[in-house]
């Protein structure tokens, strides 16, 4: 039986069995909670690799300038830097290929994120850190566009967008392996 | 040890491990000028001043206003959770205070321990240390709990907040407080770790204290309703694998969990510790994942959303990942693994002179129960069997103790668990041979190796590489 067919079952059975003791075993249900809506689910958003649920809209490293220097670039620097500051610690953007290997490893959007679309998720749901989810979707993209297109990764030139941006190729997305613990030398 | 495995810190690594050292310097010179006897005596007392009694006593002479601001000033005085009351010199011969209806009740004014923050430049992106150092039993007080916040602490009324449960559900749904309340409930205890604990000890021994080296854990007991209860009431598709748990806060805080592991243990939890779990511990709802790096356990729960495939988060690509020394990195490494600590004696103690210690400390595992403790006192050259203080519980700590009598002699002592799948606790040195020296800023997470604080001859005591 389908889990759905069973709901409407057990609602029966709640129904059936009600005021007898065998009925505490029978309920599958507990009638508490509600059936959401597809708007409610509609008003949250999380961004897989696929980039199931990009938003329509679109972005160019272009339009990405100016609302990085407005609304990122105190925290992050102007030249995606990053700012130390207290009070401030934006995390530096840029930078960071090819050091993963070495002893000074330098983990940053360019040098370490898998996923571009972890990029527009993050920024998306988060930044700027101070007023956080205030960004259009339009400039989402932009911003993605221009740090992608200032790491190299993307041709300044490029659109991102629903269909695009889940094509981009970050330079560390072969970068991960499961985790191989238990480590079995560590057993007894 | 090989030597040539120096690790360097980046920029931003080393200016954070600089100014961690500064705060905790700062912390223990605070310990020292309130409790001053606290160094000679390992246990603290702190005693009343005789300047504090003064002013009290000039205070009642000024009248009703200047009395105010002297308690004012008193009350300043009283450590964090605490209230400042004039002490009697002898409390048989006056009242005590009276009993008060609708009280909350505080702690001692003579209990001074209080969480360290990291000193990240940001204060609503950081985190801060539980005081394990005096810490007794095994419960961490709700108020001493460690912290990691992305985006601070947010305020939320329980009566407007809610849970979504959809994605490849056979129905979406949302329970709100009251709801989640009237279901099943399960009451358990379990420890909670960030992986970053220890991230500051990969290289060479830096923090002084054991806040400091192994703040990051604490234990209470959880309750709430299991996950696999809110499943049955929504179904599940075929092909559900994953849970992104997502949080209320401004970070919109996000993790990908596996189903398997949802199902078998996950909790979502509205208790902690007999009351209704803290604000900087999700009020009023988080998940709670025994076993798993903290990171996962997302505060302020607000939506579950089922899926076939990981959601690749930045919190789980971006951080809590660790890049091995061969440029790799693994992903999804979430169990927190065997790893013991001994709490006294331990960093910036000192033992008063030779004679009985009882050795005591804290033991967990986040594969299941904590099956034995070995305590060696010569640098893990001979273990002994320590003594567990109660029954272990799964992905919980246990505090085990030791009767040590001290010669005099100087003394390495370390702690050693061994959990109930047979894995033994590590040494620095395993572990490094295994992930390679990338050190603090590489590897950063899911430091368990086994802690040595090394004792002098004066009793001072230490933390060390040995
Ligand atoms: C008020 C300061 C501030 C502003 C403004 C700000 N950020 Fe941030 N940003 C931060 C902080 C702090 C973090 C680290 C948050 C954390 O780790 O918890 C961060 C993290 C990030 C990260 C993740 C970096 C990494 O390696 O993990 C990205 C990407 C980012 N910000 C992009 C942006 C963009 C794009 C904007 C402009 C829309 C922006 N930020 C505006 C402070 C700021």
């Amino acid at each position: 039986m389908s889990m759905h067919k069973r709901w409407f079952a057990c609602v029966i059975g709640v129904c059936l069995f009600s005021g007898s003791a065998g009925a505490q075993s029978m309920v599958d249900h507990f009638g508490l909670g509600q059936t959401a809506t597809a708007n409610e689910a509609a008003k949250y958003f999380s961004i897989p690799p696929s980039g199931a649920g990009l938003p329509a809209g679109s972005g160019t490293a272009k339009a990405g300038v100016l609302v990085f220097a407005n609304t990122c670039a105190a925290c992050h620097g102007d030249k995606l830097q990053g700012n130390p500051a207290a009070g401030i610690g934006g995390d530096r953007l840029l930078g960071g290929r090819g050091s993963l290997v070495g002893k000074t490893p330098v983990k940053t959007v360019e040098s370490y994120w898998p996923y571009a679309t972890t990029l527009f998720d993050y920024i998306k749901r988060t930044m700027p850190f101070s007023a956080p989810g205030s960004l259009r979707d339009d400039e989402v993209y932009s911003l993605v566009a221009y740090i992608l297109s200032e790491a190299r990764i993307i041709k300044p030139s490029e659109t991102m967008d629903a269909k695009s941006l889940p094509k981009v190729q970050m330079p560390n997305k072969d970068g991960f392996i499961p985790d191989a613990r238990p480590e079995l030398q560590l057993y007894r | 040890m090989n030597s040539n495995k120096k690790v360097v810190y980046d920029d931003k690594a080393r200016r954070m491990a600089e100014q961690l050292f500064l705060t905790e310097q700062r912390h223990i010179a605070d310990r020292l000028r309130e409790d001053c006897e606290c160094r000679d005596g390992m246990f603290p007392r702190r005693a009343t001043s005789s300047r504090r009694s003064f002013l009290f006593a000039a205070g009642s002479l000024v009248g009703a206003a200047g009395a105010a601001t002297i308690a004012h000033a008193e009350a300043l005085k009283a450590p964090p959770g605490a209230v400042f009351y004039d002490v009697p010199d002898d409390p048989t011969k006056v009242q005590g205070r009276p009993v008060v209806d609708g009280s909350y009740g505080t702690r001692s004014q003579f209990e001074t321990e209080a969480r360290m923050r990291y000193p990240t430049p940001n204060e609503n992106t950081s985190w801060s240390f539980t005081p394990l150092g005096r810490g007794v039993g095994n419960i961490t007080p709700s108020g001493l709990h460690f912290e990691r916040h992305h985006g601070g602490i947010p305020t939320i009324d329980p009566a407007k907040h809610n849970l979504l449960i959809h994605g490849m559900v056979d129905r979406s749904m949302t329970f709100s407080m009251a709801d989640i309340k009237r279901l099943p409930s399960v009451t358990r205890k379990h420890f909670i770790e960030c992986s970053g604990n220890g991230l500051t000890e990969w290289n060479k021994p830096t923090m002084k204290t054991v806040q400091g080296t192994h703040g990051l854990l604490s234990t209470s007991e959880w309750t709430g309703v299991q996950f696999a209860t809110f499943a049955r009431e929504t179904g599940l598709k075929e092909d559900a694998a994953w849970v992104l748990a997502e949080g209320a806060d401004a970070a919109v805080m996000t993790r990908s969990i596996p189903m398997e592991k949802m199902l078998k243990d996950a909790l979502i939890v509205y208790g902690q510790n007999g009351e209704a779990i803290r604000p900087e511990q999700g009020y009023p709802l988080r998940l709670l994942l025994p076993g798993y790096e903290g990171n996962t356990h997302i505060k302020w729960l607000r939506r579950l959303q089922v899926s076939d495939k990981p959601f690749m988060t930045r919190e789980e690509t971006a951080k809590y990942t660790d890049l091995l020394g061969s440029g790799k990195a693994r992903i999804f490494s979430l169990d927190m693994e065997a790893k013991s600590v001994i709490t006294f004696p331990s960093g910036e103690m000192k033992l008063p002179g030779p004679g009985f210690y009882n050795i005591t400390g804290l033991a967990w595992t986040g594969r299941g129960r904590v099956q034995s403790v070995d305590v060696s006192l010569d640098s893990g050259r001979t273990w002994y069997p320590a003594r567990l203080e109660s029954p272990p519980e799964p992905m919980c700590t246990v505090r085990f103790s030791f009767p040590w009598m001290w010669d005099g002699k100087s003394a390495v002592l370390q702690s050693r668990c061994i959990d109930e799948t047979g894995y033994v606790q590590p040494t620095l040195e395993q572990l490094i041979a295994i992930r390679g020296d990338s050190g603090p800023f590489g590897s950063i997470y899911h430091l368990n190796a086994i802690q040595s604080w090394a004792v002098s001859e004066a009793g001072d005591v230490t933390n060390v590489h040995a």
